[in-house]
């Protein structure tokens, strides 16, 4: 049972537990190749920046095996610097992928564990990725990590649009 | 911030979510709280103290009794949270979706090319 729920679009987001996210959608391809966009670093670049948003890409590294490491640098509108990083802990291809998350500007605030599952049905592919927050530190992390900004800048552009 | 994030954790525990989900339907007081949900009267009032530190609701005193209601601020500001995490993944999502519905129609035009050959 969730705590709390947004489903507006395709993308729901759910708030299932203490200081647990998850968040579903359905991809219009096979789970071999979502699983490889998720994965491989020159696809990654194509899509892991919310450019709706503002936020674009600046460098991503994906060192794909059990053990390995992966690095996320985003820039924001306004010329900030966003990076995320973590390790890859089960990789389970097309179907299931482990990783840990840290916000490096704050990796006293500790490791995200996301657990994300692809389910293939007919062609498409269900998406779920599973957030687990070690503490309000990292949730916090999360949500006040540069991106607000950026939001707040879509809701003045889709306000002068309405 | 700092509210939203106290109301996750007020949320997360299963009787304290059913204690709001109850107070949805208007104020009550603790004893016809805990009738309703099953739970003793003390287990009650510590959850209640927990959601009311959270500020998720309020407590007023009438006719000798105390009631317990809903304040609607703090569960607008949760799901305005969660609204704006979905758009960030959303934004990602919809690339994502344009990013494989090109690499499936270059597998198929691939395959096309191949069986010409």
């Amino acid at each position: 049972m969730p705590v709390a729920r947004r489903s507006t679009n395709r993308t729901v987001s759910e708030v299932v537990g203490d200081l647990e996210l998850v968040i579903t959608r359905t991809i219009d391809g096979p789970a071999r190749i979502v699983f490889d966009c998720w994965t491989k670093v020159e696809l990654m670049t194509r899509w892991w920046a919310p450019k709706a948003i503002g936020v674009a890409g600046e460098g991503f590294t994906s060192d794909v095996r059990v053990g390995g490491k992966y690095r996320q640098v985003l820039r924001t509108h306004d010329g900030g610097q966003i990076s995320f990083a973590g390790t890859y802990l089960e990789i389970e291809p097309p179907k299931r992928l482990v990783y840990t998350t840290i916000f490096e500007p704050r990796p006293e605030a500790g490791e995200v564990l996301c657990t994300v599952t692809f389910e293939e049905h007919a062609g498409k592919t269900n998406i779920r990725l599973h957030e687990k927050f070690p503490s309000k530190e990292t949730l916090d992390a999360a949500l006040c990590g540069g991106m607000d900004a950026s939001l707040d800048q879509l809701d003045d552009l889709v306000a002068s649009l309405l | 911030m700092k509210l939203v994030l106290e109301m996750f954790i007020a949320l997360a525990e299963q009787n304290r979510y059913r204690i709001v989900e109850l107070l949805r339907a208007g104020p009550l007081p603790v004893n016809d709280i805990s009738t309703r949900l099953r739970l003793n009267q003390p287990q009650v009032s510590k959850h209640l103290r927990v959601l009311k530190e959270a500020g998720v609701v309020g407590a007023e005193a009438r006719a000798q009794q105390r009631v317990y209601e809903l304040r609607p601020e703090p569960l607008r500001d949760m799901h305005d949270w969660l609204e704006r995490y979905r758009r960030v993944w959303d934004a990602r999502f919809e690339q994502l979706n344009d990013l494989v519905v090109e690499l499936v129609e270059k597998e198929k035009a691939d395959a096309r090319r191949k069986k010409k050959h």
